[in-house]
């Protein structure tokens, strides 16, 4: 059985919350580029090339890449024959993102209950998922989430026999929806099948997917394809002024479901495809 | 490229047009949820402002705080749909000339921008640290207790915006879209 402390898990936790906020990965420097590209508004190009600009000023200055530097939403993959000592796991993750914000001089902006509104003043908590998994390490992925782009997700129980023309109808109607919202270009995460929370969960987990990679089923990076070239036939643009580019990428996951229901969840995420991961 | 200097006059104002590129330079204010409702709250009870909005802009952001030796952190609009319930009022019992933010406004906030002469101008969401570099001098003037929420009187220099909704009511949202709409 192999020993993890959590102090480590502290520490790497709070790189992984600073470099998620401030540098964004190989894939979307290349996306980016090839967003320049086609993009045929001026003013959209103009847009794109300002937000190239701002994370190479980011990455240089560890400055936080946008403002909202969002929940810290932190997936686990936890090996079975992981044993964490020094402390408990998730009091070591939120450790970490407490040290991480603060540290990093990062906006915290997660209040205490939904209804009574009061700043925790260190943005815990942080949202977990934990998978455990066979091995034995510990593969952190921290994800922070921005409300812009969050606030403009959904998700509907659809009938089977809407079918895929109807996931494809309520992801357009989503995204026109979100409009200027989100910040365009977004990346469009979207699940379907299991339940009502898995479907939301898969589309979460899709955000973490590189730009540019499609889903290994070939009727799913079809459908990936479809919605892509559809939501950018909208017109939205970047910043939703009008242009070519309305998403950088349009992520499927699926999953079996019952044989009465359909759950489509859309989620949204911003330019700033932002998330880091290590493994221990 | 539009150079225009703040406070801005409704002359100033008249020229602009949806879609127009603008850079600011002077003085701006921040303000968010917390900050309009207090001071919407302090005008209705008859109170004294904190601060004098007259021919002003307000700038809907929440910025990160800023790291030791700098002025700010990043500093990226907010959606600006969230200030549409104080937005009217601002413009049109504290003479605010223009916003700065993302994101569509309502059709009351299209209404005073037109009634009063205003201005909406857009940033580009996202870019916290670019717009931050063009922000020069920061200082808390009112409700301190707020934090990132506080309204800060900012000096900015070429700071990047676009207009998005003119004083006659053109928006850029509409137009842009449908020239580029397919199908
Ligand atoms: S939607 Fe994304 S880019 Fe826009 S303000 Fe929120 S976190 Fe920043």
């Amino acid at each position: 059985m192999k020993q993890i402390k959590a102090e480590d898990i502290v520490k790497t936790v709070s790189e992984l919350c600073i470099k998620s906020c401030t540098t964004l990965g190989d894939d979307w420097w290349q996306t980016l580029d090839e967003a320049i590209n086609k993009e045929e508004s001026p003013l959209g190009k103009d847009i794109l090339k300002q937000l190239q600009e701002n994370a190479k000023l980011a990455a240089a200055t560890k400055e936080a890449l946008c403002q909202d530097t969002g929940v810290a939403v932190v997936f686990l993959e936890l090996g079975q024959d992981v044993h964490i000592t020094g402390g408990n796991l998730y009091e070591a993750i939120n450790a970490g993102v407490r040290k991480g914000y603060t540290e990093g001089y990062l906006r915290k902006s997660v209040v205490n209950d939904p209804l009574i509104r009061k700043n925790t003043g260190d943005n815990t908590p942080a949202i977990i998922y934990t998978d455990i998994v066979p091995g034995d390490k510990l593969k952190i992925t921290v994800a922070p989430k921005g409300a812009g782009s969050e606030n403009m997700s959904a998700l509907k129980m659809l009938k089977p026999a809407d079918g895929r023309e109807g996931v494809v109808q309520f992801v357009l109607d989503v995204v026109k929806t979100a409009g200027p919202n989100p910040c365009p270009p977004i990346l469009v995460g979207v699940g379907i099948g299991g339940m009502f929370e898995k479907a939301a969960l898969l589309a979460k987990k899709s955000l973490l997917r590189p730009l540019g990679q499609r889903n290994e089923l070939p009727h799913i990076a079809e459908l990936e394809l479809e919605l892509l070239e559809k939501i950018n036939n909208s017109g939205i643009g970047p910043q939703g002024l009008g242009g070519r580019i309305t998403a950088l990428d349009v992520h499927v996951e699926s999953h079996p479901t019952h044989i009465a229901t359909l759950p489509v969840a859309v989620n949204i995420q911003c330019h700033a495809t932002r998330h880091a991961e290590a493994i221990l | 490229m539009i150079k225009l200097t703040t406070p801005l006059d409704l002359d100033t104002v008249k020229k602009l047009k949806a879609g127009d590129q603008v850079r600011l330079n002077g003085v701006i204010y921040t303000g968010r949820d917390a900050a309009h409702k207090r001071l919407v709250e302090a005008y209705e009870a008859g109170e004294k402002l904190p601060v004098d909005l007259k021919d002003q802009v307000i700038y809907y952001v929440g910025p990160c705080p800023a790291k030791p030796g700098k002025v700010i952190g990043a500093a990226g609009p907010t959606t600006s749909g969230r200030m549409d319930r104080y937005a009217p009022l601002t413009i049109a019992k504290m003479g605010l000339r223009g916003m700065i933010g993302k994101g569509l406004r309502s059709q009351e906030v299209i209404e005073a921008i037109k009634q009063h002469g205003a201005v909406y101008f857009l940033a580009v969401g996202g870019a916290g640290a670019l717009l931050s570099q063009r922000i020069k001098k920061a200082e808390v003037v009112a409700y301190e207790d707020l934090g990132a929420e506080a309204i800060y009187r900012l000096e900015v220099e070429d700071f990047p915006v676009v207009v998005g909704i003119d004083c006659h009511g053109n928006d850029i949202y509409q137009e842009g879209i449908k020239k580029y709409k397919v199908g």
